[in-house]
């Protein structure tokens, strides 16, 4: 007879977590080496929904590139678009008219609250609570319904043209925004009341897959995820651009309130807090509009002298950087897209490493990744 | 700017001219041999503490390839770019990724879609395309494929 | 049964010549059938409420096309699942994958036999009834993990093993919160618990309200037994978001509609195991069903039975669509942790209070100082 211990062989299982897989959000595949729930390994492998924009972005013109820019994060269009027009400008020394740079900022932020509902309801319903997820889908139709009304589309806009808006807004646009604001600001605390401070949700999220403040900088975190770990940097106040100089907000951090900080929950205050602030610059920004027009005198096709610039923009899975080089022509020679989501794949594999199968569902979802950002 | 005189006075010809004309940040071109010092000393420096990696891209100037890195200090708050020029035959650099963790996925993709070689990387392979694609398609001159395994593109 | 059988054949003179053992197995298959299909139906009309439920709490609408108010959507959805391609994958062991979802159902369909529908309504009032249930509902853990483990994939392996452990450790609490029923009927025949809930009004009588520690011991009930039959927030054996769809995923058609009515028969056990031993079972509130003549009163008491049942579970339903899931070693953790050893103390408690108050609960105490 053998003894116990040489009778038990244990042995490490490999599972594919996805391509296909309901709490990937999306097309991510991650190879996961366990032992039995416990994670040994966990490595991202991406690439799935590899489009090549930036090859496409060397045949188009600069303002054949804002429909793309929708497609690079679709849960976030307004936010993309604006921040291509805001590169091309910086890039070409366009001026861009006051209330265009106001217009933008309106739909930006309301874009940003539509999309931390999804990763707020999507989040919760990897955590095995689907309810929430719809109640945030509920909020998120009333901002379809908006930006339908100033662009016609729901999802993918091509709102933002260089130089401006493609339309001034609609009668009665800023009327809704406002109701909405008013609706939607008591809503924060009925998913908090229903979800955030939930005992379960709370045991699941504290203390896993922290990230300390130096490693998230290491990282090239940005966006929420950085503000998680307790780095207080938010690109529309350290770098400000547009009309957000005008408008009045906090920076949201994590604060560790309910386990170390840096962990999911933590990162998951972050993007609950950022929507009151949304609320509160939208507030300010609908109060302020100017009258005027919304287009500057922008040539269809228009050459950018030779050059490059980096402009990066807070979207809200982070800093949304383009890298223009212009050559001179109605091209650009190079375009290089960084987004928050690619970078934020990076640390992955390392504050994975340890953790349970059900924590690297939380760990996604506390990232709020999205592959079309990912792969681009 | 200064920081391109003090590297300047630190490293000699391996910081070879600054280009700030129509470029913004800013950027110092250097030797692809002493990049892995440079970014240690912008990295640790007090003056510049560049603590964070914004991007990481790779370009094809047509006669040949640059990899330009855009730094940026949250400490301090200024920002800087860094150039480095490779022959079209010879598209090798250290890897940075042990200065700023956040190079690995931007050189794996520099790798992958411009076929430039970070050596000392701790983890280089595609990212992007498949493992047993040919060619990197970011290169101005990539003829694109016909087919792969079978299916015409 | 054969009970049953004699009194038949004793009432219709034409069945006087039948012999005795046909006329038991005759009854004996009556019997099973109408548990049937009360299983299915109430598998069918469950899913139903369970959607209806869902939707209202979710803000939507819930099933409402076919039939008034969508009520045949669980027909529709039956067809389609009989219709359905009944897939065995390439590599799956064939037998067991195809055994596992009888033996699911049957494990929580056998659980039926002992359920006290009403006075005089039972399948079979076995003396064992509590452990019986206990038993025959563990047979449950063995076809999960043959459908895991059958089905190679790994999803579904770890579906089954998170199964195994969790239906395992939570088997203990819910015996022990099971006990001081039984303690104080003094029987495990199921029909037996409720007749000694009888008493005061019928409501008082309720072992709910005997003393502090059986009003603890029905949460305590409540909560491993959501853990055992695998509800939210404890279906990490399914646990969609992680595991995919757990020791199901490769399941289909029939199949998976056997998985699907096994859960429903367990969350109507749960609920009716509830409520015969905490909720005074089939007795009706500030009357007693028992004096009514002929099956008025069999019927009375079924209709409480069920409303208390079904009260139960949507309750359960309730709970499923509130409460997010429980990590693995957090469900462990609650189990050996805090709910073994507060069952234990709590059957200590019932076990003392019965010493000291000779059998006697708040209620009669109350009653007895009038």
């Amino acid at each position: 007879m053998t003894r116990p211990t040489e009778a038990l062989h244990t042995q490490e299982m490999l599972i594919n977590m996805g391509p296909q897989h309901p709490s990937t959000h999306g097309v991510l595949r991650v190879l996961l080496r366990t032992d039995g729930e416990v994670v040994v390994n966990a490595r991202p492998d991406i690439g799935y929904l590899h489009r090549g924009l930036e090859k496409i972005g060397e045949r188009v013109t600069y303002a054949q590139f804002m429909p793309f820019t929708d497609r690079l994060d679709y849960l976030a269009g307004m936010n993309c678009n604006c921040a291509w027009a805001w590169a091309v400008e910086k890039l070409a020394g366009i001026e861009v008219p006051e209330r265009a740079e106001y217009i933008r900022v309106i739909v930006s932020e309301l874009n940003r609250i539509s999309s931390h509902l999804i990763a707020f309801g999507s989040f919760t319903a990897d955590m095995g609570a689907f309810t929430p997820f719809l109640y945030s889908i509920r909020e998120r139709e009333v901002v379809n319904d908006l930006f339908e009304m100033v662009c016609g589309n729901r999802l993918t806009y091509n709102y933002a043209r260089v130089g401006g808006v493609s339309a001034d807004l609609p009668q009665g646009f800023l009327e809704k925004t406002k109701e909405f604001l008013d609706y939607f600001e008591p809503k924060i605390d009925e998913y908090n009341n229903l979800i955030s401070y939930n005992k379960i949700f709370v045991h699941r999220l504290a203390n896993v897959a922290v990230i300390s403040a130096k490693d998230a900088v290491g990282y090239g975190l940005t966006g929420p995820n950085l503000r998680g770990s307790g780095v207080k940097f938010d690109l529309r106040k350290d770098e400000p651009y547009s009309v957000y100089p005008k408008l009045e907000f906090d920076v949201c951090v994590g604060t560790g309130e309910r386990g170390a900080l840096g962990d999911c929950f933590d990162r998951y205050m972050v993007r609950i807090n950022e929507m009151r602030q949304s609320i509160r610059i939208l507030r300010q920004a609908v109060a302020q509009i100017p009258e005027g027009p919304v287009m500057a005198k922008v040539p269809r096709l228009f050459k950018p002298a030779a050059g490059e610039v980096y402009f990066r923009s807070e979207c809200p899975r982070g800093e949304t950087g383009f890298y223009i080089i212009s050559d001179g022509t109605t091209n650009p020679s190079r375009l290089k897209i960084r987004t928050g989501s690619f970078v934020t794949m990076n640390i992955f594999e390392t504050v994975t490493k340890g953790l349970m199968i059900a924590d690297i569902v939380a760990v996604i979802g506390s990232f709020d990744i999205i592959l079309p950002e990912i792969d681009r | 700017m200064a920081i391109f005189e003090s590297l300047k006075g630190k490293f000699g010809d391996a910081v070879a001219e600054l280009q700030s004309e129509a470029v913004r940040p800013p950027f110092v071109v250097v030797s692809a041999a002493s990049l892995p010092e440079i970014a240690r000393l912008l990295r640790d420096e007090p003056a510049m503490k560049f603590d964070s990696l914004m991007c990481l891209s790779g370009v094809d100037c047509k006669d040949r390839f640059a990899v330009a890195y855009h730094l940026h200090s949250l400490a301090l708050g200024h920002r800087i770019g860094l150039k480095v020029f490779l022959p079209r035959e010879n598209t090798t650099l250290p890897s940075v990724d042990a200065v700023w963790p956040a190079a690995n996925f931007m050189e794996r993709e520099t790798f992958d879609l411009f076929g430039i070689v970070f050596t000392g990387s701790k983890d280089l392979r595609r990212i992007l395309l498949p493992e047993d694609w040919e060619g990197h398609p970011l290169r101005k001159d990539y003829k694109y494929p016909e087919s792969y395994h079978g299916v015409k593109l | 049964m054969e009970a049953l059988a004699l009194k038949l054949m004793s009432a219709v003179p034409a069945l006087a010549g039948v012999p005795l053992w046909a006329m038991t197995l005759l009854v004996m298959v009556v019997v099973a059938v109408i548990l049937l299909v009360f299983a299915l139906t109430f598998g069918g009309l469950g899913s139903y409420v369970l959607r209806k439920v869902a939707g209202d709490i979710q803000v939507r609408i819930g099933p409402n096309r076919v039939g008034p108010y969508g009520l045949l959507q669980f027909l529709a959805d039956g067809v389609k699942l009989i219709m359905k391609e009944d897939i065995i994958p390439a590599k799956a062991d064939r037998f067991l994958f195809a055994l596992a979802p009888y033996l699911v159902f049957v494990g929580s369909f056998a659980a039926f036999v002992v359920v006290p529908f009403g006075v005089g309504l039972i399948a079979s009032d076995l003396n064992i009834g509590v452990y019986y249930v206990m038993a025959v509902t563990s047979l449950v853990v063995i076809g999960v993990l043959m459908a895991g483990w059958a089905s190679n994939n790994k999803w579904a392996l770890l579906g089954g093993m998170r199964a195994v452990a969790q239906i395992v450790s939570y088997e203990i609490p819910v015996g022990m919160a099971l006990l001081p029923a039984v303690l104080i009927a003094g029987s495990l025949s199921l029909q037996d618990i409720v007749r000694s809930q009888g008493g005061l009004l019928g409501i008082f009588g309720w072992n709910l309200f005997h003393n502090p520690f059986t009003f603890f011991s029905f949460f305590l009930y409540f909560t491993a037994a959501q853990a055992e039959t695998n509800q939210t927030p404890f279906d990490l054996p399914e646990a969609e978001s992680e595991l995919v769809s757990g020791y199901n995923v490769e399941y289909s058609g029939i199949r998976y509609a056997f998985f699907f009515l096994a859960e429903f028969g367990d969350m109507f056990v749960v609920a009716a195991l509830a409520s015969a031993c905490f909720l005074g079972g089939w007795h009706v509130p500030f009357f007693r069903a028992e004096t009514l003549p002929g099956a008025w009163g069999n019927l009375l008491s079924l209709g409480a039975f069920l409303v208390k049942a079904f009260g139960i579970v949507l309750v359960m339903m309730w709970v499923r669509w509130t409460l997010p899931r429980l990590r693995v070693d957090q469900l462990m953790r609650m189990s050996w942790k805090y709910l073994v050893p507060l069952t234990f103390v709590n059957l200590l408690g019932v076990s003392l209070w019965l010493l000291v108050f000779r059998g006697k609960g708040i209620p009669q105490l109350i009653a007895s100082i009038f």
